[in-house]
């Protein structure tokens, strides 16, 4: 036997017995059983298996670890109460936001440099804008998941606005022959063309989320509008966009985004108004329903007989008491949202080569599949991991509007 | 009436901790109590004082966010409820202890037949097949005077009044002939015409199976008429245990005497000014919402400058619908408002800002009345702002004036929402917001029905030193006739959207009454616990209720 093995089952059943003593009984049915399966798992499979186990473990144990140091750190940086610093000085407030979206508007418009540190310095503002005391007691209740959640979107953050610095070759850069192996030049390996695959990625981090992520904000504008407005107004405006929202629903979505795009050829102001369109109505049903709650408030009847327009009800009144589950949604319809783009993309009716975009990439190298290859499954699983990750953040926002922690 | 003397529950040195910011915080600090059989104690105490979470603790429950502390003993029939395992408590309930809730509308099933849910208990144990459980439900029905014993059960809930309904709960609580009742504020949420039913059908089920009760209530006067002793509660301690008698007639504590005494504040009467136009006029208005019967028929009334003028009836008597039609949220169909003598527009939509300003508005739940997202400083200063166009330091100062007239230092509440107040401080925040506008009259939309007696009475006060420095006139909304024996100046007494009489409240408050007055007043429970025996011997047993208010003579010469 190896030292390997050896160590091993010294450490499972060091674990279990110290779980049992000191009466943690999660922490000791774990260990115990991953032991009693590993013995099975040892026989049949010998070192490897058990190898594998550890590594599985060993991972599963990091991706904790960073989750709860990230958790930490953010509680930290809340604690800092940078934000009550920036609301009580508003002019400041507006500076540091409006600046940097200027030079990103600019240098979006005229070509300049450094438009992405000016992108990431608006996300940096908005973030620390958040960084409250309340913030840090939110924070603190949210759960492992949530807390892995928040990080994986950080770093497709960070990938996507800074790709040009960080991917080693560019988005459409032939270097090798078409499906190289990877080494140390190529982490992932080359594409059908030779395009080096880690790159791609990172590019297609900016792509496909931004796109994605541009999708479901104006769906989200359009929806949601429409649906407080709709709340707040009542009659035949009501009875109007509920029926307008219902023929836009009646049609099958794919098929629709299809339609849009073959008229209107594919190109990303078409692929973003067409999934605006389609995912508009559930928003506004939503939307509709929970503002719905709102206006029947009686908050809501003494705002209406001070004399109070229709802007100040919605803005004032009724969207501070919707927020929550509209957060909520925004995650799943960006989920949704990412999957029905990158459906295009594998269509071929998506972003167009050679940006880099994962739903095409999937498609363009689907015939390594068949050599036991895994490179095609590295942007399925890219999209994947951001799927679930958003997901995790979501359930956790669920949770805190569910009114559980309201009462 | 106590006729076995054998101890039926004993608690002994309870003490219930909720989970609040991240700590568990004592509700219940030590409370003992030794009920006999047959016996009812009567638990009375303001809102927190842990009523309720003794009630529910007597059947060996915790809510959801509480727990008991070990060391408290809870003993139902010699069986230790706080070690006993979850089945064990669960064979209990609903056969031998059995709870009454306070919205018997809430609590049935809608999707269910009544009988159905009254049957599930007796089935669920296996003590009478259906057919005799169905007999016995309609015996039960009788026993409690509900209109069609026989029929009343195969209604669905909806189907049936509020009244009846806590009558057939009270019949679903007796399925099984339980030794505990448990009744957590069974009539609160009913009129007093009402009320009287349910008491004394509630009274008579008890003595007659002789089951020993939990009367859990804010009101003072009702627990005279039902409980053997009461027990004062006060922030989860308790105050003081005696006989009824004892208790209305001589409490011992501060705080019970407190209690007594709620009831004594009355402001004086005041008098019509002469030779002026009534402030708002209500001239034989007919409303109906879209597409339903007439809730209001030619209803006509006066409110002078600086007058209280309270209107009372039962619900659904169209009180709070001629408070929309005054503030235009439901246009008349016949009819017409005056403000100072000009016709004031139907429609809120087309008042302008000035009408709307003078005419403000306080309701009854001030949790769904203030927005919980937003700032008391923004709840109250958006009207300033709105109307008097004051900004910055103005503003500031203003909404600090505001809070010092409404007695909340400005400070402490400045920056805080809604959620954080007490029902009162609340309903405190309701009422700045309405002087906000500077208003000359204010409907007060059953303002102190949702609070405790003492806090209540603080607000009555608020409101009357502010009509007597800002000169302001309120349309009084209430079906509590001690509210309006203290607050008042006119009262109108309305039925089904009739206004039955009105009049200055020292005429309303002295014989001869228009019968459905007379029903009222009478109707009102008094602190003497004979006070309920005297009136069913005067009235006999079947004249209650609607009964009584169906039976009133439409040729009596009383009836105008």
């Amino acid at each position: 036997m190896s030292l390997f093995v050896i160590g091993y089952y010294t450490l499972l059943l060091v674990v279990s017995c110290l779980a049992a003593y000191f009466n943690k009984r999660q922490v000791f049915l774990l260990a115990f059983s991953l032991t009693l399966v590993s013995f099975i798992l040892g026989i049949v499979g010998g070192t490897g298996a058990l190898k594998a186990v550890a590594i599985c473990a060993g991972l599963l144990g990091l991706t904790a670890m960073v989750s709860y140091a990230f958790r930490e750190f953010l509680i930290q940086m809340a604690e800092s109460n940078v934000g009550m610093s920036f609301s009580n000085n508003p002019p400041v407030m507006y500076v540091c936001l409006i600046a940097p979206i200027i030079y990103c508007i600019l240098a979006w418009l005229l070509g300049w440099r450094f438009g992405e540190f000016a992108f990431a310095l608006i996300i940096i503002v908005i973030l620390l804008i958040a960084m409250k005391t309340e913030t840090a007691k939110e924070l603190r209740t949210a759960p492992l998941t949530a807390a892995f959640g928040m990080f994986v979107i950080f770093t497709y953050a960070i990938a996507g606005i800074f790709a040009p610095y960080i991917a080693p070759h560019g988005e459409a850069e032939v270097i090798s022959s078409a499906f190289a192996p990877a080494d140390a030049e190529m982490l992932l390996g080359a594409d059908q063309l030779g395009r080096d695959m880690f790159s791609r990625i990172v590019f297609g981090a900016r792509n496909s989320v931004g796109l994605a992520l541009t999708a479901t904000v104006a769906a989200f504008v359009l929806g949601a509008g429409a649906g407080l407005l709709a709340a707040t107004k009542g009659g035949w405006f009501d009875q109007f966009m509920g029926r307008v929202a219902d023929v836009i629903m009646s049609i099958p979505s794919l098929i629709f985004a299809l339609l849009m795009l073959s008229i209107f050829g594919p190109s990303t102001p078409v692929i973003i108004c067409a999934v605006a369109i389609i995912y508009a109505p559930r928003v506004f049903r939503l939307t509709r329903a929970v503002a719905g709650n709102v206006v029947v408030m009686d908050y809501i009847e003494a705002a209406k007989l001070r004399g109070e327009g229709t802007g100040y009800l919605i803005r004032r009144e009724i969207l501070p008491n919707s927020t929550a589950p509209l957060v909520a949604e925004f995650g799943l319809e960006f989920c949704f949202v990412f999957l029905l783009v990158a459906g295009l993309s594998f269509l071929g009716l998506g972003i167009q080569p050679p940006t880099a975009d994962w739903g095409s990439m999937v498609r363009e190298n689907a015939t390594l599949i068949s050599f036991g290859d895994i490179t095609p499954l590295i942007p399925a699983a890219a999209i994947a991991l951001l799927t679930v990750a958003v997901n995790f953040v979501v359930d956790w926002m669920l949770f805190r509007s569910s009114g559980l922690k309201e009462q | 009436m106590s006729k076995k003397k054998e101890v039926l529950l004993k608690i002994r040195d309870l003490k219930i901790q909720g989970y609040s910011d991240e700590t568990w915080v004592d509700i219940i600090k030590g409370v003992d109590l030794t009920l006999h059989r047959g016996e009812v104690m009567g638990l009375i105490g303001e809102s927190g004082a842990g009523k309720s979470t003794i009630g529910a603790a007597a059947m060996g429950y915790a809510r959801d966010g509480t727990r008991i502390t070990e060391g408290s003993k809870i003993e139902f029939d010699g069986m230790e409820l706080t070690t006993a395992t979850e089945g064990e408590k669960r064979a209990l309930r609903g056969s031998r202890i059995a709870y009454v809730a306070q919205s018997a509308a809430a609590s049935f099933n809608p999707a269910h037949k009544i009988i159905d849910q009254h049957t599930e208990a007796p089935l669920h144990y296996r003590i009478q097949k259906r057919m005799e459980a169905q007999e016995d439900a309609m015996d039960l029905y009788e026993r409690l005077r509900l209109p069609n014993p026989k029929e009343i059960g195969f209604r669905y809930p909806h189907q049936v009044s509020g009244g009846q309904l806590q009558r057939a709960m009270t019949a679903m609580a007796m399925s099984c002939r339980p030794d505990l009742i448990i009744f957590d504020e069974p009539t609160t949420a009913l009129d007093v015409t009402t009320q009287i039913e349910v008491l004394a059908a509630i009274r008579d089920i008890v003595d007659q199976f002789n089951t020993a009760a939990l009367y859990i209530t804010h009101d003072l006067a009702v627990v005279a008429q039902m409980a053997d002793t009461i027990k004062v509660l006060l922030k989860g301690n308790e105050v003081e245990e005696a006989s009824t008698e004892e208790m209305l007639n001589n409490p011992k504590e501060d705080y019970t005497k407190s209690l007594w005494a709620v009831r004594s504040f009355e402001s004086p009467q005041r008098q019509r000014p002469k030779d002026t136009v009534p402030l708002i006029s209500v001239k034989n208005v007919d409303a109906a919402y879209t597409g339903g019967p007439k809730i209001l028929d030619d209803v006509s009334f006066d409110i002078y400058e600086g007058m209280t003028v309270a209107v009372v009836g039962e619900s659904g008597s169209g009180k709070s619908t001629t408070a929309r039609v005054i503030t235009g949220l439901l246009p008349p169909s016949k009819g017409e408002v005056l403000f100072k003598g000009e016709p004031f527009p139907h429609d809120y939509r087309n008042r302008d800002r000035d009408q709307l300003r003078q005419c403000q508005m306080i309701y009854q739940m001030a949790d769904t009345a203030l927005n919980p997202k937003v700032k008391i400083s923004e709840i109250i200063g958006r009207p300033a702002q709105f109307y008097s166009g004051l900004h910055g330091a103005d503003l500031k100062n203003r909404v600090d004036e505001l809070l010092d007239l409404i007695e909340l230092d400005p400070s402490k509440f400045y920056n805080r929402y809604p959620p954080e107040l007490s029902g009162g401080q609340k309903q405190r925040i309701g009422i700045a917001r309405a002087l906000a506008a500077n208003p000359t009259f204010i409907v007060c939309d059953e303002v102190t029905s949702a609070l405790d007696q003492l806090v209540a009475e603080g607000i009555l006060r608020l409101l009357d030193r502010l009509q007597n420095e800002l000169n302001l006139a309120y349309m009084f909304i209430t079906h509590d006739l001690a509210t309006v024996r203290s607050i008042a100046d006119e009262v109108i007494v309305m039925q089904q959207g009739r206004v039955v009489e009105q009049g200055p409240k020292d005429d309303m408050f002295t014989p001869p009454h228009h019968p459905y007055t007379d029903l009222l007043l009478s109707s009102v429970p008094e602190m003497d616990p004979n006070w309920l025996t005297t009136l069913l011997e005067e009235r006999g047993i079947d004249n209650l209720g609607d009964a009584a208010a169906a039976q009133i003579d439409p040729n009596d010469p009383k009836v105008q």
